[in-house]
């Protein structure tokens, strides 16, 4: 199965084209500049060193969210639009689980972590288990504050991983101590790869229209609407062709 | 003997609220223009929140595409190009319609163009009737108002401009005032029919050496009648005020755009965007004309075609696919993208 992957959940972007176990090729970019610049030449790029057609594609695989809105759409807009117009199968996956998927040796809880500002991060916890990733606590949107509190229930070690950890690293060390341990390096950055790895198992969705992005969070828009019309009266559908 | 085989152009235009793809067949002949409109979700919030925008198109465009293809009966091999708007509009919101342009493009090696949301209002013309240069434009529309000479096909000059807010954000500021749900363009065009213009509000950069147009100055004094009325417990005619206010932006944007029709010599004038469905700035424009310009042929789309769609972004990339443009894959939303304006403006 020809798969390929795309990641452009924060500032990394990162594309990559699997086959079956065997990676041909994967571009990881970390810079400050747009993913709408740099992703399509990228995945160009990719097709042409690896002398492969779009149209040979199998799958098609994406970091679905949490994330940056904006980046988490260019991706997910990209990949289903390729799945639609090619006729292929399309696969969302965690982009939390795709990151956790670089920490292959932990015995514990992997904890990976985008900053969301305010004191809040998109976050939640895997675990290896018969070679398969499992989601432990649900990817969610919380302060930190409460997600360390609840953390520190666990017994088992607890890696964290992902760019923004740092941010937070006085936090967790003053919150858990010994049991927080810190992936390093390149680890931190997520690798479409392993995001294919994770997508060549998963079930493909069912109606390719319908798919959008994991944002865990309603806009604040919306959210105050709610609160003032907690029965929304009136207003569905909200998209209706003219 | 083989026929000539048509230009097939798919186009894709998410600038704001609404998510359309189209086909358009060398330019001129509508195919398919599947529009999804997000009005319903925008009026919760008086006005179109970008965020939701976004998150709405992302569900929606390639349900249009594929509805656009479908209705147009055509196949991908049966395509020429591929086209997008880049620019001005929401940022979030052009970057679903460039990100999904760009994967049809690659994925079926076609040519992608880039199109400029405003040379799209104008080819909205293109889809009525031959276009005849040097013209006129007359484009306003909830972000725009603008006057823009064209000496030929593709050449775009940009000789007026709002020095504040545009009409169309006038007529929903005004509409907010009034308690008109947004948008309020067609309702302060209905409640117009039924008052007079009673209040005389001013008409501001009328008799000005220029082109330009300034309506916050009557936003101010639309809102400042409203409230000492109120703070006095008078009651004021709504239709009275919304066609005071209609009045005083049509004379505006009338007087300036006949006499830039004579000092440029154009045979033609455009009406476009969104505010070019006001009925009426359409009729008087159109009486204007009449006894001060009769040989000045006015173009104006049907309604359909003034508010956003992909149609107009087909007819616009036929002509700048004409003239060469091509977008690379590293193509970016441009959010603030505007014509160049003129060196010079005759007077």
């Amino acid at each position: 199965m020809l798969v390929l992957a795309i990641d452009t959940s924060n500032r990394a972007m990162s594309v990559a084209l699997v086959r079956d176990q065997t990676v041909l090729g994967e571009t990881t970019i970390n810079v400050r500049k747009t993913h709408s610049e740099s992703l399509m030449p990228a995945v160009a790029q990719l097709f042409k060193s690896t002398s492969l057609l779009p149209a040979a594609v199998d799958r098609f695989v994406v970091a679905q969210g949490p994330g940056s809105y904006t980046g988490i759409r260019i991706a997910v807009t990209t990949a289903k639009t390729f799945a639609w117009t090619l006729h292929k199968e399309l696969v969302g996956i965690s982009s939390l689980a795709a990151l956790a998927a670089n920490v292959t040796t932990s015995a514990g809880l992997i904890i990976p972590v985008f900053n969301a500002r305010r004191d809040a991060a998109f976050t939640g916890a895997y675990r290896w288990q018969n070679g398969e990733l499992v989601s432990v606590l649900a990817d969610r949107h919380t302060p930190m504050a409460s997600w360390l509190a609840e953390l520190a229930t666990q017994t088992a070690p607890l890696q964290f991983i992902g760019d923004d950890v740092e941010s937070f690293r006085p936090q967790i060390t003053a919150k858990l101590g010994q049991q927080a341990q810190f992936v390093s390096g390149i680890d931190n950055l997520p690798h479409a790869s392993k995001l294919a790895l994770l997508g060549q198992t998963a079930q493909p969705v069912a109606n390719i229209h319908r798919f959008a992005p994991n944002y865990l969070r309603i806009t604040e828009a919306e959210a105050n609407w709610l609160k003032q019309h907690p029965t929304n009266e009136g207003h569905e559908p909200y998209v209706e062709e003219i | 003997m083989t026929e000539k085989k048509p230009e097939l152009i798919l186009a894709f235009e998410s600038s704001c609220d609404e998510t359309s793809v189209a086909v358009v067949e060398d330019g001129v002949k509508i195919r398919s223009n599947v529009i999804a409109s997000q009005i319903n979700s925008q009026k919760r919030f008086g006005g179109v929140v970008p965020e939701v925008a976004s998150r709405h198109h992302v569900e929606q465009v390639t349900l249009c595409a594929e509805e656009a293809m479908t209705q147009a009966g055509v196949t991908y091999g049966d395509l020429t190009a591929v086209a997008v708007t880049y620019g001005p509009g929401l940022v979030g919101a052009l970057l679903i319609g460039v990100s999904a342009a760009k994967a049809v493009a690659f994925a079926h090696q076609l040519p992608l163009i880039p199109v400029n949301h405003m040379a799209g209002h104008i080819y909205a013309a293109r889809l009525v009737k031959p276009l005849v240069y040097p013209l006129m434009a007359l484009l306003v529309s909830g972000g725009h108002t603008e006057l823009v000479y064209m000496r030929g096909a593709g050449e775009f000059e940009i000789i007026g401009d709002t020095r504040d807010d545009a009409a169309g954000e006038a007529f929903d500021k005004v509409g907010r005032v009034l308690n008109l749900a947004y948008p309020a363009g067609k309702k302060i065009d209905d409640l117009s029919k039924l008052g007079q213009d009673t209040f005389n509000f001013p008409r501001a950069m009328i008799k000005d050496a220029n082109y330009d147009f300034s309506f916050s100055g009557l936003k101010s004094a639309f809102i400042n009648k409203v409230h000492n009325a109120e703070q006095r417990g008078e009651k004021l005619s709504k239709p009275d005020l919304a066609a005071s206010f209609q009045a005083s932006v049509i004379d505006v944007l009338i007087t300036k755009t006949m006499r830039a029709c004579q000092a440029y010599g154009v045979g033609q004038l455009v009406l476009a965007g969104g505010v070019a469905a006001n009925s009426a700035l359409r009729s008087a424009l159109t009486s204007a004309i009449d006894q001060e310009d009769p040989n000045l042929d006015f173009v104006v789309p049907p309604i359909r075609l003034c508010s956003d769609n992909g149609a107009m972004i087909g007819a616009a990339a036929h002509v700048m696919m004409a003239r060469g443009a091509r977008a690379d894959l590293d193509l970016n939303a441009d959010p603030s993208l505007s014509f160049a304006y003129a060196e010079e403006v005759l007077n």
